[in-house]
């Protein structure tokens, strides 16, 4: 059997038949951290929109947990770019939160005592507990942030799909993201995060440097080489 | 007239069965718009509302015409709309509102060119845009009541995915919920509450029932169950205070109930601005993107 959580052969990612990056190669075990680096447009939401089985492959082969991308949504969990829409609408921090759960409960199932000790949990992981009754259009953007976070915990999934989870966050919030990042490879999640944040990469199993086309792929430390980074934003990071 | 004189609150209702089954008529229409008008402001489908609620003319007069029953007239041409928008949209790579606007006021033309044959031709045309709310008999009251069963029943089975798709369309995708049926569920709905409520405040007012009380539920709401209460019952106090206006001024019922639940909106949006300007600024944290001295790239 094989022990990939993510494998991709020549994977071809886009729209329709445009392709956005080509040759993608994954081969992601249990616990490992793959992140996505590159500037706007590079391909990085794109990658993990077809990860997450949003946008079929341009072409190539894509295997998610032995099964085409998008076909268990109980064990894969995505967090998107922007998740704004909630912030208009009269919601609570735990019922967004909760909607983290519909993928196991369904059309029917009632929401059971564990259901609600994973919402809690995950509130409390995320920091917005205290916040649990307030709308979250009443909170700031860092806030619902925490709060869009603790609805991709609350999904319990084997593997987790961030795109730009740090984005709106101050440093304290940073450090939490790498801390729940850490967490949850310990226990065996498989977390693959786009970012514009170099410093997201220090911890990671592999780094994708994105420009429309795979830059480099590897270990951080071989995968952010100056040549790499001059090649895809035109600079390299301070010494 | 003494304002707070049972005759005028009361006594109308009492005295007058047309009243009583407009009121009754109405509260149902008000608790149908409230459950499907909660989705339509939640999910932003004002206008594909609005383009239904007028697509479904041309079928309602063809339905007049051929003298069989104007429900069986307007489901068709609710069908037939949403069939045209899903082919524009699929087809020649429009957005959805360049569909929705284009099938909306061909099916309205239509609809006006097809009630022109009548040769009763204003009568059967105002009583399609404005509805006849004093002219409800039994057997209207009992398909208002199969309606609101039917979109109580859609809304309870369709509630999770109907809010995951009113927060992320790709939320509901990776929650396991095919976007496609739910949201063709959510039309359906909206279909079942415009075509049973044309008789009551006509096609131009359903709309006006659909939205207004629902964004007055969103005001103040914190849950969507809330809203959807709040919209029945500014609904049903349109319909009361709209029918004794109407009574006591000898206005347009279904005009004058539609015209008091925008009016609802209005007094709720200037209260919550003067709530919102009087209350302190909240001391939450307040973090914005990039404030630190990192690698950004």
């Amino acid at each position: 059997m094989n022990t990939a959580t993510i494998s991709a052969d020549h994977l071809c990612v886009g729209y329709g038949k445009h392709p956005v990056v080509l040759g993608v190669m994954l081969d992601l075990k249990p616990g490992d951290l793959l992140v996505l680096i590159g500037t706007n447009g590079s391909g990085k939401s794109t990658l993990l929109k077809t990860l997450a089985g949003l946008i079929d492959p341009v072409h190539g082969e894509l295997q998610v947990l032995d099964e085409p991308a998008g076909h268990l949504p109980t064990r894969v969990a995505y967090l998107p770019q922007h998740p704004v829409s909630s912030h208009t609408l009269p919601l609570q921090v735990r019922d967004v939160v909760t909607m983290g759960r519909f993928a196991h409960l369904g059309l029917f199932k009632r929401a059971s005592a564990l259901d609600r000790g994973i919402v809690s949990s995950a509130m409390q992981r995320t920091g917005i507990d205290a916040q649990a009754n307030k709308p979250i259009r009443d909170l700031s953007g860092g806030q619902q942030q925490r709060t869009h976070l603790a609805q991709v915990l609350a999904r319990k999934a084997e593997i987790l799909l961030l795109d730009e989870p740090t984005a709106g966050l101050d440093i304290n919030g940073r450090k939490l993201v790498a801390e729940l990042v850490a967490a949850e490879r310990a226990r065996g999640v498989t977390v693959v995060m786009a970012t514009h944040e170099l410093a997201d990469a220090e911890h990671a199993t592999a780094v994708m440097l994105l420009a429309q086309r795979v830059v480099s792929m590897g270990p951080p430390q071989e995968a952010l080489r100056d040549e790499y980074l001059r090649e895809c934003f035109g600079f390299t990071q301070p010494h | 007239m003494d304002w707070f004189d049972n005759s005028v609150f009361i006594e109308p209702f009492l005295n007058n069965e047309f009243l009583r089954y407009a009121l009754a008529a109405g509260i149902l229409v008000a608790i149908t718009c409230a459950v499907a008008g909660t989705f339509v402001v939640l999910r932003g489908l004002a206008f594909v509302g609005d383009a239904l609620s007028h697509g479904v003319l041309p079928g309602i007069a063809t339905a007049l015409l051929l003298g069989v029953s104007g429900i069986v007239g307007a489901a068709v041409g609710a069908v037939v709309m949403m069939g045209g928008v899903s082919l524009v949209t699929r087809r020649f790579r429009l957005s959805g509102d360049t569909a929705i606007g284009l099938l909306f006021v061909g099916m309205l033309a239509l609809g006006v060119i097809i009630t022109s044959r009548s040769d009763a031709f204003v009568g059967d045309l105002t009583r399609i845009l404005f509805g006849e709310l004093l002219g409800v008999s039994q057997s209207d009251l009992l398909s208002q009541l199969c309606a609101l069963a039917l979109v109580g029943l859609i809304a309870f089975v369709g509630r999770r995915p109907f809010l995951l798709l009113s927060v992320d369309e790709g939320l509901a995708r990776t929650s396991g919920f095919s976007i496609r049926l739910f949201h063709n569920a959510m039309l359906t709905m909206i279909v079942i509450t415009v075509v049973a409520s044309f008789q009551t405040v006509g096609t131009l007012l359903v709309l006006g029932m659909l939205i207004a009380p629902a964004a007055t539920g969103a005001l103040f709401a914190r849950r969507i169950s809330r809203m959807m209460t709040i919209a029945a019952l500014v609904g049903t106090l349109s319909t009361y205070i709209g029918l004794l206006l109407s009574y006591h001024f000898d206005v347009a019922a279904g005009a004058t109930i539609v015209f008091t639940a925008v009016m609802f909106f209005a007094l709720a949006a200037v209260f919550t601005e003067i709530r919102k300007a009087l209350s302190k600024p909240s001391d939450g944290e307040h973090e914005h993107p990039h404030a630190h001295g990192r690698v950004h790239v």
